[in-house]
Formats: C-alpha cells, structure tokens, sequence
C-alpha cells in the first residue's frame, strides 16, 4: 500500500523557519512508522534525521508526534494510524534538526530529584540482600517501567507553559524511589516535589498517561506523590 | 585539535559494562564515559530474563555446577580459568546491584527470586534449575538504568551522543581516541592514559535480528583497522526465539517459566532433540532443533516459524508431562494474571507488533540473530591481549559484548550475557584506574584527527553511484542467508566473495547531508563501513573454521574436533589480507566430552 508522510522539517545550518515535506512511501499495515521514516531516509532523503535505537520500544531514542499525539516511531504501526500521517517533533523541546530535540533541559530536570538509589544504613550483616517482600516491590513497580523517552514530559500542557516545571518523567523516577521501602530519601525528595517547580504544576490533564508508551499510570503515580505529601505517609 | 580533553581513563560505550566499569574507574581515576546514544539508550536494556547466580534462593545451586554449566554451553571453547572467575563473583556481582537498588523480584521471604533458564542444570539431575535472578523480562532495563542513576550518584562525567571514530595507539599503547560531537558535527580528542572499549556486538550485520541499530562493531572494526586481532568471530549466536520476521527477542524466560516450542503438527518437538531438559536446552540446540523442524516442512503451514505456547493450559499439561512442580512440590501451574505479571513485556510486543495475545494464542517465533561471542581479545581483568602469549596492548581494555575473555566460547548461556558485563566491566574498570594511577600521558600523534578526518571525506565525497540502504540490506541479506545457523563451504565462500563486492560498493557512496549539526546519514555511513569490516572477518573465520562447535554448525564438517579445532582463533588484517592464527583453550577441571542436553 502506499503511505503519504507529511514530515515536519528543520535544518538550522539551512532554514530560518520550519516547513513540511510530504513523502510518499510503499507500505504495509504492520510497518513501524520508523521503518517508513527509515526508507524515506535510505531512498528519497538521506537528510531527514531522527533518533532511533532499539526499534521495538524498549530504549525511548524515538519519541515523536505521530497525527497529533506523541508516540514512540517504533511502536507505532501503519494499521493503527492510517496512511496519511504526519510527523513532527515532540513539543515543548527546543527543536535541532528535523525530528532530534534538545533532550538536556529533559534529563537536567531528571537530574534534580535524586534519580538514584540511596541507602546509607549498613549492609544486613550477611552481606546478603536487603529483603523486601513482594508486595513491597509491587508498590512501585509501575514506575520502574520508565525508559525516559520524554513522551508524558512533552505532552504535558504545563510543561509547555513553564520552563521550570519538572514534568512528569521526572515525577515518575521520583515516585519509583520513594516508594521503594529500602530507599532512605523520600522525604529530601518530596521535599524538592514541594517547590512551585515540582507536583502543584501537575493539573491532572493526564496527556501524560494517554501519552507514555509503557502504559505507566503517570497521573495516579503523580497523585499518590500528592497525597504522600499532604498526609506524610508512603503506604 | 580545537576539541582536547584530558582524562586518566575513557570508557568508549555507556551500556551495562561501559558503565560498571565508568563507576569503578572513576573511584580511583578521572573518568569520562563517552557513547553515541545516551546512555539509557544503551542496547544492556534490551535484555530481558535474568542474570545468573548461584545463590541458591529457592533450591539448592552452586557456583560448580554454574561453571559447569557455562563450560559445557560453550562447547568446551569458553576459557574455563575465566569461567570459574565470572561464576566465582556471580553471587557478589547481584548482591551488589541490590545494594545498588536494583529492583528485582522477589520470593515470599523477600530474597532476591530466580527461575530457570536454557543450559542451568542441577548437576546431579540434569534438571532446569532456578539461577536467573530477574525483574519480569526487563532484567536489562533494570540493570542499565540502576547503573546510569549510580553513575549520576558519583558524579562520572558523561559524553553524551558523541560516536568515537578511533582509537590512538602510540609507540604501541593507548593514548586515547576521537570522536566526533553528534549536536555540533565537531570532532574531539580525548587524551587518556587508559582505554576502556565496551562498545556492544554487531548483531545488525544479519537481517532478522534481535540488535538495536546502534549494533554496528565499531570497537571491533576501529581495531581491525589498527590490525589488533579479533577472537572467535566466527561464533555468533542465534536465539531460538524471535518474533517472526521481525526478530524482537522473547526471551527465554517464557520458557523457563514452562512455554514449549511447538512444531507445525501440533507437536511439542524439543524432546526429540534434548531428551533431559527439553525447551531448555543450550540456545544452538534449540536454533537448530527449530531450523531442522522448519527445513524438514514442520513449520507452521509449512512456513518457516514454529510456535511458542506459554497458555496457562498448555504450561499446566506439559508441566505435568516434565513432573515439574512448584518449590513445595505442589503441580506446577500458570494462571493468565502469572503470566501478565512474569512477561508482561512480552505480551506487549506480541500484542503491538502481531497483534496476538500470548494468554490465549501462541507465538509465532523464528530464530534470531542475538550476541556475539566473539570480540577484542581479553583477560580476565579487561586487558587486551594480542597474541597466544597473551601480550598486553598497554592501556587498552575491553569488557562486554565487544571483548572475548573468553567465557561464552562456541555459545553463551542465557544470562550470562549480563553477568559478563557486570563483573568484567567491574574489572575492567578498576584494573584501568589501577594501571593510569601508575602510567604517564603518552604523546599524542600530532594530528590526532586525521584518520576520522579522512574517513568522513571519503563518504562525502563519494562517486554516489551506490546507495548505502542497498548494500546494507544485501549484507544482512547475505550474512542471514549463508552464515547463519547452518554453514557450508560453497555458502560462506560465496558470502566472503559477496561481502567483499559490497565493500568495494561502498567505496562509490556519497553521503547527501553536507550539514554538520546531527549528521545522521554520515554516520550511519560510516557504521555501515564498521559493519563491512566485521561481516567479511566473520565470514571468513567461519569459513576456516572446519568444525562444528556450539553456534558454528557447518553442514560438511557436522562433527566437533577437539583434535584440530579444540583452540581460538585469533584473526586481524594484515595488508588488506585476513592473517588467522590460534590460541590454546585453557582447560582447568573440565575436559571435553560429548555435550547432551
């Protein structure tokens, strides 16, 4: 079949503004959106760039808008969004060239909630591992699932609104630490959380968890950070 | 040389072993770790079952019978001195990611959970045992992602996106590497005292695979090109179980959590193949069990993929059939919920890209191209060795998927892949810092850059009579097809001869982005040149190669020959010409016999 692709293109050396080019492509329904972006690259412009690893979903390189909506290109097939399809940037990113946006300003707001494991007790005097019991892992397993693709962050209305505004993501690798009953600084991250920067810019849009492609349940994940919060509790 | 920086260790590749060995080096050393892809981008996420140790939390295991077990994987080619280290530090090397804060599954007692995996045996039943310890099937997520935040904890300084282009060897050691800025297309040196490569495989070099792009060899082919040698090339494994056409690994936890491959007749085949543990075999048995199955018209509709069934119905059934029971000794079974909760990405890639829901349907699958077990040659401390005298290139390194120790010899174990990053990232690391507290800077060459430099002119300015995307897809088309999980001598002569059209081909590209901001299509480019390089040499060894070894299975030599072949083999580019020589398998208490599963 074939497939139209209107992509959004950029080349700062080049362009003083954005356009659009429009590609047409052979096509089946099970294609990735990434394997088509990868023809349009191999045979009709070598120039259209964008990140891609491990093409199934599991390394976040791809993030992009897909129709309107940010999706990873690799996990995204031909059958589930037609054969018209339009390709930008994810939003709220300073665009660099044609799909690639400047991820610092992501992983610098990661970077600020101790995106880390921090236990200073010593070590169970066996030398053994720290026990936690399945239930215990399962409360915050949901947010161990994030592979930092910047999906929920650039989908995120607040985030596009404040340039300081933490954002989902990094709310997220928040949540999977504090509530992780062998970590120790869930209150030093909370009390990051409380600033104007961390959970009150968060206004419940859930773009975020429509937006995440390991389906983690961002905006309940947020929401529990809040109510730790309000009442001083982690269970 | 606008771009000079300093540092007493460079760690080129930030996946599970380039990071290990970032951490260690930088407590003793100023670090940097440089990667093409950000670091939690890194292909170790891919990994999905587990990682092994004898710790012995739901029955009992010891760290003999892992090393046993890897040893005989191996098909008695893995170096058993080096086995034994790795086997040896397994139970510390997860202890540590869980101080760490890895989270991974856990028993009802709250210790870390494990279940079984293809080649674990108990040594005195020859049955599965429980070694893999895991989180679902993102074990690799896990450990990439738990590295990178301990990593950020310490404070290692990271080169983000910037592809290193070559290694600097001066008056025979390490002095550093280049590497050209994605953001900016600038190209920077990095003067080191040490060396550290762990730059992951080149599995993109086949065409159903389970790698990420970024698996293009650059390590191996920057070393080709220095005419260092390269070990075992000729052994790639190919996992049993990859979605069809597509590639994308199931891992091999669905088995161990009791799936069973099923043939085109409805039956469960492996028993016919490993009469012992069945599904569970060693990954070359089971490739080739389902290649035999498909070749023989017992594929599905007679196409060439068979089966996986993980329904909690057929678990149950074939439990049964096994006597497998549940650590209490009750029947062992599956519900629907087990098995969202145990493999819940899997269920995932089966629904997005097949639109099949494991819980209900089987799994399409066909083997896929997996790991490298070939590499840079190393010890067992992550230094590189150039010879059958082991003679050290002083201040280089190599650890993971890029190095050969070797401990995965003709075929890796499932989740040893893992476990080899940790523990000889670890290594690596710290022999590296160790080596530059005692070594000086050496003189940089005086222009550093113009190997990289001329490498890049060549691809701009390029006949462009060739198109790269053609030669890449007939590469991978030749390497599947010929050098795959069966060999013959007329199949890899003709991909020698192929391989080596298509890199004369490739001298006619002519890269079209003349911009310098993100590149891709140069560089793309030149991982395709990396590729070239390392196909031929694979190729090549194969074809010398006059056995069958573990994932070496040639249809005219069908027999192991520890008399002939029983050694390494050591191959680097002399002249333009391939010069394969050999190094002894050290054996310690484990001599070759006949391999049974």
């Amino acid at each position: 079949m074939k497939v139209t692709l209107k992509i959004f293109r950029f080349n700062p050396e080049v362009d003083q503004k954005f356009h659009y080019e429009t590609y047409v492509v052979e096509g089946e329904p099970t294609d990735r959106v990434l394997d088509l972006l990868e023809q349009v690259k191999g045979y009709q412009d070598g120039t259209l760039s964008f990140r891609r690893s491990c093409a199934h979903g599991v390394c976040g390189s791809d993030a992009i808008r897909i129709n309107g909506r940010n999706h990873l290109a690799c996990k995204t097939l031909v059958r589930d969004v037609g054969d018209k399809i339009t390709v930008e940037p994810v939003l709220g990113l300073k665009v660099i060239k044609d799909l690639i946006v400047d991820m610092e300003p992501f992983f610098d707001n990661y970077k600020k909630v101790l995106p880390f494991f921090v236990n200073e007790s010593p070590l169970p005097a066996d030398g053994k591992e720290r026990h936690q019991t399945p239930e215990q892992r399962e409360r915050f397993d949901d947010t161990t699932k994030c592979i930092l693709c910047a999906c929920c962050t650039t989908s995120c209305p607040s985030f596009w609104a404040s340039d300081d505004y933490l954002g989902p993501a990094a709310l997220v690798t928040a949540h999977r630490f504090i509530f992780d009953s062998r970590d120790e600084a869930a209150s030093e991250r909370l009390h990051t959380l409380a600033e104007t920067s961390g959970t009150a810019r968060c206004h419940t849009a859930y773009n975020c968890t429509l937006a995440c492609p390991r389906e983690i349940q961002v905006t309940k994940a947020i929401g529990e950070l809040k109510m730790a919060m309000v009442t001083g509790r982690l269970d | 040389m606008a771009n000079l920086h300093q540092f007493d260790v460079v760690v080129v590749g930030a996946g599970g072993a380039g990071l290990m060995a970032g951490l260690y080096a930088s407590r003793g050393a100023k670090t940097a770790v440089i990667s093409k892809l950000y670091p939690t981008r890194s292909h170790t996420g891919a990994a999905q079952g587990g990682i092994s140790a004898a710790l012995g939390n739901l029955e009992e295991d010891s760290v003999e019978w892992h090393t046993y077990d890897s040893v005989k994987g191996s098909d008695y080619l893995g170096d058993q001195d080096a086995i034994e280290f790795m086997c040896q530090e397994a139970p510390q090397a997860i202890l540590e990611l869980e101080h760490m804060g890895l989270p991974f599954d856990r028993t009802p007692e709250g210790k870390i959970s494990q279940r079984p995996f293809g080649g674990h045996t108990n040594n005195v039943t020859g049955k599965p045992v429980r070694r893999a310890c895991h989180a679902a099937d993102r074990t690799g997520h896990m450990i990439l992602q738990t590295l990178y935040q301990q990593c950020l904890k310490n404070k290692v300084n990271f080169f983000d996106e910037y592809q290193v282009l070559d290694l600097l060897i001066v008056e025979g050691k390490a002095a550093g590497v280049v590497a050209v800025e994605l953001a900016t297309g600038e190209l920077h040196t990095f003067h080191a005292k040490a060396v550290i490569f762990a730059t992951g495989g080149h599995g993109r070099i086949f065409e159903v695979t389970s790698n990420a792009y970024a698996y293009t060899g650059d390590g191996a082919a920057i070393c080709l090109r220095h005419g260092l040698p390269l070990q075992d090339m000729e052994f790639f494994q190919f996992h049993p179980t990859g979605i069809y056409k597509l590639g994308i690994l199931i891992t091999e936890g669905v088995r161990g959590e009791g799936g069973v491959l099923i043939n085109g007749q409805g039956e469960r085949f492996m028993p016919k193949y490993a009469p012992t543990v069945k599904d569970l075999a060693s990954r070359d048995v089971v490739s080739r069990a389902i290649y035999t199955e498909i070749s023989e018209g017992r594929g599905i509709n007679g196409k060439n993929y068979v089966y996986l069934d993980i329904r909690p119905e057929s678990v149950k059934k074939y439990a049964a059939l096994d006597g497998r029971t549940n650590p209490d000794g009750t029947p062992y079974t599956l519900s629907g919920e087990d098995i969202l909760k145990k493999i819940p990405d899997i269920i995932d890639f089966c629904r997005v890209y097949l639109g099949v829901d494991p819980i209900t349907q089987m799994m399409p699958i066909q083997p896929t191209a997996h790991y490298t077990m070939g590499g840079i040659p190393t010890n067992k401390y992550g230094e590189v060795v150039l010879d059958d005298q082991n003679t050290l290139l002083p201040g280089l390194f190599a650890a993971g998927e890029c190095a050969c120790v070797s401990i995965h010899g003709a075929n890796r174990l499932g989740t040893n892949s893992l476990l080899d990053l940790v523990v000889f990232g670890k290594y690596a690391g710290l022999r590296a810092a160790e080596y530059a507290q005692n070594a000086g800077f050496a003189a940089l060459p005086v222009e550093p850059e113009t190997a990289s430099r001329a490498q890049f002119e060549a691809l701009r300015n390029g006949s462009g009579r060739e198109n790269a995307f053609d030669i890449a897809t007939e590469m991978k088309k030749v390497m599947f097809d010929l050098v795959g999980i069966y060999r013959s001598e007329a199949g890899m002569q003709q991909a020698v001869e192929k391989v080596r059209a298509l890199k004369a081909r490739y001298q006619q590209v002519r890269v079209a982005d003349s911009g310098k901001i993100f590149n891709t299509e140069l560089l793309n480019a030149w991982e395709l040149g990396n590729m070239l390089e390392v196909a031929e040499v694979v190729a090549e060894c194969a074809l010398n190669r006059k056995e069958s070894r573990g994932g070496h299975s040639r249809e005219d030599y069908p027999n192991r020959d520890d008399q002939e072949w029983l050694k390494h083999t050591l191959a680097r580019r002399q002249d333009g010409k391939l010069v394969i020589e050999y190094k002894p398998v050290t054996i310690t208490r484990y001599q070759p016999k006949a391999r049974v599963y």
